[in-house]
């Protein structure tokens, strides 16, 4: 059965706007912890949250995708080691977008603090609170997402390397306007 | 039963005569006194710690009922250091300037079905303003339980000063959560 070259539009869109929430939520997070406690802290804290629960249901939609729509080929001479590493990076990224939305909102219960997605709709606190767990829910949290980071750093650094090193096939997977040489030696 | 009929009538005796409710006293271990604060629409709540109340209220007589509340601003908590030490500062409580709320009440009436309404003046960093609080009453274990939420506009009493007006963040209302347990009669009375 052939494969399609590339990641469908939906897969495709999903990994950057998830990317970019991603981002978003990562950088206001480093930058708004150690704000002092004003009105623009709350807000910050919010918004934090709102990317959270926003990547949360964007990883599922991204996951059942996922399930029911295959990726496109790795080249041909892939080496074994590296298709598992990829497979292992891959699984271990679609994880944590799910699993680091769930220790943020748990987080935030037992800090005593709901979650109230966009200002709207109140998530429930499956935890009563309790500081002692939030503190450890808190470092949790935090290592999680620089697990993540690392991840995406070897995952980025893998996709360049095969691009500009290995020159295959790889990268224009995903970069859909990256012209992929194949056809242009077509 | 003769007994808690006699330290009844000697309640309802000290009252008549202009006594203040000493003949009841507030479980303090076992009261509460929250506030539940909206911030971007989060529901938060903190509590004081320290409060002093004299209550003296009949269910069969609630016009004759008092009741004077005095809150000490300072035990705020909100299980937050940061947070616990703006609230005391000069935008928030002003604690140090103005370190008691005080409510005096000026009636109470019966609202039926074992509800009942309390109004009077409500005095939080300086200011005065007349609130009126509904509240439940019940019996349980010989303690009088009194339950109720009221709310108030914080910036009416100005907490929340400067960049802390801003309601999209901090919503004006705060909800007063009380739940007051007064043991009834004299600890002498005690079975």
């Amino acid at each position: 059965m052939p494969t399609a070259a590339r990641y469908t539009n939906t897969a495709v869109a999903l990994h950057w706007l998830i990317f970019t929430l991603v981002a978003c939520g990562f950088s206001l997070a480093v930058y708004m912890v150690d704000l002092p406690l004003s009105p623009y802290k709350l807000k910050y804290f919010s918004w934090h949250k709102w990317i959270g629960v926003t990547i949360f249901l964007l990883a599922i939609a991204r996951l059942a995708w996922r399930l029911t729509h295959r990726p496109p080929a790795l080249p041909a001479n892939f080496p074994l080691w590296q298709r598992h590493a990829a497979a292992a990076t891959h699984a271990l990224l679609y994880a944590l977008i799910v699993i680091i939305p769930i220790t943020g909102w748990l987080y935030s219960s037992a800090a005593g603090l709901p979650t109230v997605y966009l200002g709207i709709v109140q998530l429930p606190d499956v935890l009563a609170k309790d500081k002692a767990l939030a503190a450890q829910l808190k470092a949790l949290h935090v290592v999680l997402n620089y697990a993540m980071l690392t991840l995406i750093i070897t995952h980025v650094a893998a996709a360049l390397k095969h691009h500009f090193v290995d020159r295959d096939e790889v990268l224009p997977r995903m970069l859909t306007w990256v012209k992929s040489r194949r056809r242009k030696q077509l | 039963m003769m007994r808690s009929t006699l330290s009844g009538l000697l309640v309802l005796g000290s009252c008549l005569l202009g006594g203040v409710a000493a003949a009841q006293s507030v479980v303090y271990d076992k009261s509460r006194i929250t506030c539940v604060s909206r911030q971007m629409n989060v529901p938060v709540e903190a509590r004081f710690k320290k409060f002093s109340a004299q209550i003296a209220f009949d269910p069969a007589r609630p016009a004759a009922g008092t009741a004077r509340i005095e809150i000490d601003v300072d035990s705020f908590d909100i299980d937050n250091a940061e947070v616990n030490d703006e609230a005391r500062s000069k935008p928030w409580f002003d604690a140090h300037n103005f370190p008691t709320a005080k409510f005096i009440s000026a009636g109470i009436k019966s609202l039926g079905a074992g509800k009942f309404e309390v109004r009077g003046p409500l005095t939080i960093k300086g200011r005065t303003l007349e609130m009126t609080a509904p509240f439940t009453y019940k019996e349980e274990a010989g303690a009088a339980v009194f339950d109720g939420v009221f709310a108030i506009k914080r910036l009416q009493y100005n907490i929340g000063e400067g960049v802390w007006k801003d309601t999209d963040t901090v919503a004006d209302e705060v909800q007063i959560k009380f739940h007051i347990v007064v043991a009834a009669g004299k600890p002498a009375a005690k079975k």
